[in-house]
């Protein structure tokens, strides 16, 4: 049997030739057209965790990396990486290490729990806090309370926080600060603090004074007691009292002399 | 008018997720949140568009004069998963702000069967330049229509408690299953 040879090579020039002017034209572009990345941005990644907790406050351990390399961001962002992540980093970047980063902690600022906080409603929804709060502002008294449906536990990459009579405590050795139950929570009662600070107002609410008594046991009723004896290291936001860290605050007679028991050593 | 029916048919009645079951991968696997869907989306109309008027030429400019139409899912394949990296190179260079929105999937879509299945409908319909664009432009459409609408859905299905034993991926694909069901309501619409 005499074979056609064109029928062979006709079909393997002409997919050849296809591969080879598109691998010509991509290696032509990447030539010309290639945007060069900065190599330390490589290096650095591998530095970085790769957890992609988001903790720094960028998209993830490469976005994070890029941000160090080319727009001068902060070396001390990450939390999981730790005081050797950011030596490693400042090898890279040929910089000073500086301070290791002040280590944050997550703290639930609610105190309500289901001895202290009325329940308005029965709520036999789905367990969830966001499904909570969107059905009718919620079961609990308070509108700015803890629900206590475990929304921030799940999120919790570390298994760090248990849900305690009704509502959410963050054990504090376990967290990682990588604010994952900060943006679980569809009330914000989740705050990053320095985890060198002892005493904290552990109350969200804005209402006044009156409508928090009705609702809870121990919520901030905007007495003032606490600025004036904090040396401004307690100010209010509107009938709420809130912790600047800013600043020292360590004096013990706060805790006993808060009519609402809301300021506490956690 | 006989455009817009191309459209509706793209589109609707003859989706390509839910009636065809072309691009089912990225379907289930970038419909976990809104913005992911949307870029998936964006990235899917652009190349799908490209992809038409590029094989279109390929095949009737080189396969077809020289007898080798057999040749031509090999031959689309390699041309597009090339278009792909090509854009992204050009894209990266010249357009950076759509390259941060859509790059990522970029590459995801170089070997997309949607893709290819555009090209490869357009030759077998016969359609000419203009209607074979339009055929990828509106199939991209209508892809990224099924695929907003599922990641919808399963955002929502998020928060449901459905029964242990449907957790996750079972109640995902039995969503999918329902809403193709839910298409196949338009077929008769357009013959």
């Amino acid at each position: 049997m005499a074979i056609d040879i064109t029928s062979v090579l006709i079909p393997t020039l002409c997919i050849g030739g296809v591969g080879l002017v598109s691998a010509a034209a991509l290696a032509i572009a990447d030539k010309f057209l290639s945007v060069p990345e900065d190599p330390r941005v490589q290096k650095l990644t591998e530095c970085l965790p790769g957890a992609n907790c988001g903790g720094c406050g960028f998209a993830g351990c490469a976005d994070y990396a890029r941000a160090i390399a080319l727009d001068g961001a902060e070396i001390n962002l990450c939390a999981p990486a730790g005081g050797a992540g950011v030596a490693a980093i400042a090898a890279v970047m040929g910089r000073e290490a500086g301070a290791d980063p002040e280590r944050k902690v997550a703290l639930v600022l609610c105190c309500g729990d289901s001895t202290e906080a009325v329940r308005r409603a029965h709520y036999n929804g789905i367990a969830d806090c966001a499904a909570a709060h969107a059905t009718a502002g919620g079961d609990k008294g308070c509108t700015y309370g803890c629900l206590g449906y475990a929304s921030c536990a799940r999120a919790c990459p570390e298994g760090g926080i248990r849900m305690v009579n009704g509502i959410a405590v963050v054990d504090r050795d376990a967290c990682i600060t990588c604010g994952h139950c900060v943006s679980a929570c569809p009330r914000k009662l989740i705050k990053l603090v320095p985890a060198s600070a002892e005493i904290h107002v552990l109350c969200s609410s804005k209402d006044k004074g009156p409508a928090v008594k009705k609702v809870c046991g121990t919520g901030c009723i905007g007495c003032r007691i606490c600025t004036k004896l904090s040396g401004g290291a307690i100010a209010m936001d509107g009938h709420l009292a809130v912790v600047d860290y800013t600043k020292e605050l360590k004096d013990p007679e706060l805790i006993a002399k808060c009519p609402g028991h809301c300021i506490r050593k956690v | 008018m006989e455009y817009v029916i191309l459209i509706v048919s793209a589109v609707l009645v003859n989706n390509f997720v839910l009636s065809r079951f072309l691009g089912i991968c990225p379907f289930l696997g970038v419909s976990r949140r809104i913005p992911t869907a949307m870029g998936m989306s964006g990235a899917v109309i652009f190349i799908m568009t490209l992809a038409s008027a590029v094989t279109w030429a390929l095949q009737r400019l080189m396969l077809d004069p020289l007898g080798l139409g057999y040749l031509q899912t090999l031959a689309f394949i390699l041309t597009i998963a090339a278009l792909v990296q090509l854009i992204d190179i050009v894209m990266k260079r010249f357009v950076p702000p759509l390259h941060a929105a859509l790059g990522i999937f970029l590459p995801l879509i170089t070997t997309n069967c949607a893709v290819l299945g555009a090209a490869v409908i357009n030759m077998k319909e016969g359609y000419g330049f203009f209607k074979s664009v339009l055929f990828g432009f509106s199939a991209a459409l209508g892809f990224a229509f099924a695929l907003l609408i599922f990641t919808g859905l399963r955002e929502r299905i998020e928060l449901a408690d459905p029964p242990q034993c449907f957790k996750g991926v079972a109640i995902s694909l039995i969503t999918a299953g329902l809403l193709s069901l839910a298409f196949m309501g338009f077929s008769g619409l357009v013959k």
